[in-house]
């Protein structure tokens, strides 16, 4: 595995790099892993540092909703003209372009129910080629970008062992 | 009342270190660096099938040697990683971890007087079953300058008639040394010259750092005379499942089977079941543990280096073993008084063998973070230490 895959399997889970430990850990030196990640950041490979936040324990109030949505695509233009209208929004946090029963996969955030299927119904729908939307709410996240928001027993190792 | 025991089993010193073991067991408080299994649960995958075959009421007992399904995908499996080709039905026996192996090899291939090579520091159970079996173990010392490898030399200078069977424990739990082809080449011709047999202990075998395993078996006139053991505790974490298996000429397998049959009639069928998606499906798995491991490794070898504590470099298990003797005591001192201080519990280098005096095991098969707490403590402790020199 290159260097470069090997940077981005840690970063992917750990975005607060100690360039210094990573070094370490990677077998190599600092100045190889900060030209690396500077490299990967002006190629878009890395797109962003991101924090996974678990908003049920925050007191804020927050639904996510899926949204499906079928459209008719545009001469000339196909799916992209229609996939910028829809994640243009703010509170778009996904737009997927989906082979199957639908076309496009949204995923929204927003403060309350309310506040989704007003998107829906007056942002969403009102769009000309789009012909239906199905709204599914999340009502629990077990597990987020490969992390169990659950939290797990401890192991029950012995302390000893030879 | 007549003496119920056997002289035997009386004789057979309880492990030096077991008071020591005991002592860290009571203290609920301290953080442990002592363990010698991984610290990953079982892959999913393995797990979920385990539940499925207990589910669809593969409750009962399996062939004696085994899941015929499973022995194909372990021969399937070791062809694959140390080429070397086994028959399935006469080549491999499925047994209750790689220790079961151990025992049952030894049992079926010694008589009394017979005399076992023993390199050590290694795992604690080679000399005890030796005894059991009516062998005689004689210990080979392995040395820090050669990386802990058993040499040529150190070997040839301990083959007397008696010699019958060499144990080979590499990648070695204590010391993570590992043999490579160049290494394990002038051995292999001294036990076909000598016409010794090997019982090649490689549970370790999926977790080297660097190069891959290499096993005496695959050399020339090896497979005859070799049984390997190997099994799924480590390089798949399944410790607790128990399953191990051996691997080797049908004359000493089919012996084998025999002592396993009466003593244990089967390995437990659920794990053998689980066990078979092991072998099929977590290559994915495996290499990822590798990889949190090798890191790991690289953080304690400069963590060390940075402390100024003398330790080779380890290529293989999940063990690193630095050098104490410059604090002029003995290793379970050292590791007593650490437990105590800083309630921080590794393994005193005796614990393997009397030649691992003034070494420490520490395990690495615990978090990043875990270690690095461990760490800081033992910095504290040999700053304390040299300061009072």
């Amino acid at each position: 595995m290159n260097m470069r895959t090997e940077i981005l399997r840690y970063m992917e889970k750990n975005s607060r790099v100690n360039l210094e430990e990573l070094a370490v850990l990677l077998g190599t030196d600092e100045v190889t892993i900060a030209n690396e990640i500077a490299q990967m950041e002006k190629e878009k490979i890395i797109c962003g540092y991101h924090t996974l936040i678990d908003w049920d324990k925050t007191g804020e109030e927050s639904v996510t909703a899926l949204i499906e949505v079928r459209v008719t695509p545009q001469r000339d233009q196909g799916f992209d003209r229609i996939a910028e209208r829809i994640y243009n929004f703010p509170e778009v946090n996904s737009v997927y372009l989906i082979s199957g029963a639908y076309d496009f996969l949204i995923i929204l955030e927003g403060k309350t129910l309310k506040e989704i299927s007003r998107f829906v119904s007056e942002k969403l729908a009102p769009i000309d080629s789009v012909m239906t939307t199905a709204t599914h709410f999340i009502l629990k996240k077990y597990k987020d970008h490969g992390t169990i928001l659950t939290p797990k027993a401890k192991a029950e190792r012995v302390l000893v062992m030879p | 009342m007549r003496n119920p025991l056997s002289k035997k089993i009386v004789e057979i010193q309880p492990s030096g270190i077991r008071k020591f073991f005991d002592v860290v067991n009571e203290m609920k408080d301290a953080i442990s660096l002592g363990v010698g299994e991984p610290d990953f649960d079982t892959p999913w995958r393995i797990r979920e099938e385990g539940i499925y075959s207990l589910e669809r009421g593969r409750t009962f007992y399996t062939s004696n040697a085994g899941l015929l399904e499973l022995k194909e995908e372990i021969a399937k499996y070791l062809e694959r990683k140390i080429g070397v080709s086994y028959h399935p039905k006469e080549n491999i026996i499925v047994t209750v971890g790689g220790s079961e192996g151990i025992d049952i090899a030894l049992r079926a291939m010694l008589d009394p007087g017979d005399e076992v090579l023993i390199p050590q520091p290694s795992y604690v159970s080679y000399l005890p079953c030796t005894v059991l079996a009516d062998g005689i173990p004689v210990v080979i010392p392995l040395k820090e300058e050669n990386k802990f490898k058993l040499t040529k030399e150190e070997l040839e200078e301990k083959i007397t008639d008696k010699t019958k069977i060499l144990v080979l424990p590499f990648p070695n739990n204590p010391t993570g040394s590992i043999m490579t082809k160049e290494d394990l080449a002038p051995i292999a011709e001294l036990v076909v010259k000598h016409d010794l047999f090997v019982i090649s202990d490689e549970i370790y075998s999926e977790l080297t750092y660097g190069t891959d395993h290499v096993s005496i078996a695959s050399f020339p006139g090896m497979k005859e005379r070799t049984i390997v053991i190997n099994g799924f505790s480590k390089g798949f974490a399944m410790t607790g499942w128990r399953l191990g298996y051996a691997c080797g000429p049908s004359v000493i397998i089919e012996q084998m089977l025999k002592i396993h049959q009466f003593a244990i009639m089967c390995a437990p069928t659920n794990s053998q079941y689980a066990a078979i998606e092991g072998l099929r499906n977590c290559e994915n798995e495996v290499q990822e543990m590798r990889r949190a491991y090798n890191q790991r490794r690289r953080f304690l070898i400069k963590e060390f280096e940075r402390m100024g504590l003398q330790c080779f470099e380890p290529e293989g298990a999940f063990y690193i073993f630095p050098c104490i003797k410059e604090f002029g005591m003995t290793s379970e001192e050292f590791a007593t008084r650490f437990l105590e201080q800083y309630k921080v519990a590794v393994v005193p280098g005796t614990a393997f063998g009397d030649c691992g005096e003034g070494f420490l095991r520490i395990s690495y098969a615990y978090s990043l973070e875990d270690l690095k707490t461990a760490l800081g403590r033992l910095e504290q402790f040999i700053d304390g230490l040299r300061k009072e020199k």
